[in-house]
């Protein structure tokens, strides 16, 4: 089975108060040298059939429509190597 | 015959019950709508409650937004008919993108729940017509993703355009661009906002009665364009 990865994360010029919040909590944790913190969100899909330019196309379309607001957020959109084939 | 306005249930709405009961004390037929069902019963308008509608997985009101009930309220939006979206509500409408922008976490990560005073700033939509431009009222606002945010030239649009509807005083309670608590589409027949002007109907239970004009108002409307 191919996985297909989408990574949603808000649009650079767009506050994020949870990554701020992050950001806030790490100089107290001992964590130091981290100028900026932003969080977004990580999609796995299985696809069912092979990852061909068909298949990309129709999750790059359901990332746009679904998964990422476009009015606030950026998407990428990647295949992963399965475990089977890298090792 | 009485006006029939529609209120949808969405799994995890919380507000539809309090929408229905404003509708019935203004005067209206609340009739209620279930999400899976496309059929909207005849109704004048739709009211699109507040809450957190299939638990605001995603974002709010990102899945309510491909319900069944949307595709026909998107549709009968766009040919006109009055949809005030409130809350959760705002948010669907927002995602559906009959409203431009859209709604973030609040500025501060806290929950807000407060009584709001709110500037009425268009008084000319089938919502707000019994309002008077420039009047202030007070209503529940209880939040946690309620930043209102656009870019600058959306903003700019809105403001020129006179649709900013209605705006925060004394606090913005959640980072919204210019302090923006509700706005309209261009066709000003729907209007989204934050705060609850159906937690704001009756003295027993409401900080203010200042809510019950969005109610009078649409059915106004429907006797005024049907003379």
């Amino acid at each position: 089975m191919a996985r297909v990865v989408v990574d949603v994360m808000l649009k650079p010029e767009i506050l994020d108060p949870q990554g701020q919040a992050v950001q806030r909590a790490l100089p107290r944790l001992g964590f130091g040298g981290i100028a900026d913190v932003r969080q977004g969100k990580r999609f796995e899909l299985e696809l069912e059939g092979p990852v061909d330019d068909a298949a990309l196309a129709g999750v790059r379309e359901l990332a746009e429509t679904f998964l990422a607001n476009t009015v606030i957020e950026n998407f990428t959109v990647r295949v992963e190597e399965s475990e089977g084939a890298s090792a | 015959m009485t006006t029939r306005i529609g209120v949808v249930t969405f799994p995890g709405s919380l507000d539809d019950r309090d929408a229905r009961r404003a509708v019935a004390l203004a005067g209206g037929e609340p009739v209620a709508l279930w999400h899976r069902d496309r059929d909207l019963h005849q109704v004048d308008a739709v009211v699109l409650p507040g809450g957190f509608s299939y638990g605001d997985y995603l974002r709010c009101g990102a899945i309510a937004r491909f319900s069944p009930v949307m595709e026909s309220v998107i549709g009968q939006a766009r040919a006109g008919m009055p949809v005030l979206g409130i809350c959760n509500g705002f948010q669907v409408l927002c995602e559906s993108h009959l409203l431009p922008g859209a709604l973030t976490r609040n500025d501060h990560l806290h929950f807000v729940c407060r009584d709001q005073r709110l500037r009425v700033e268009n008084a000319a939509t089938p919502w707000t017509r019994d309002y008077a431009a420039g009047e202030e009222i007070t209503v529940p606002l209880k939040n946690g993703e309620g930043g209102y945010i656009a870019d600058e030239r959306t903003l700019d649009e809105l403001e020129s355009e006179g649709r900013v509807v209605f705006r925060y005083l004394g606090v913005n309670p959640n980072g919204s661009h210019r302090d923006i608590a509700g706005i309209t589409n261009e066709a000003g027949n729907v209007v989204g906002l934050m705060p609850h002007p159906e937690h704001a109907v009756e003295p027993l239970t409401g900080p203010t009665t200042d809510g019950l004009g969005f109610f009078t108002s649409v059915l106004e409307n429907y006797l005024v364009s049907n003379a």
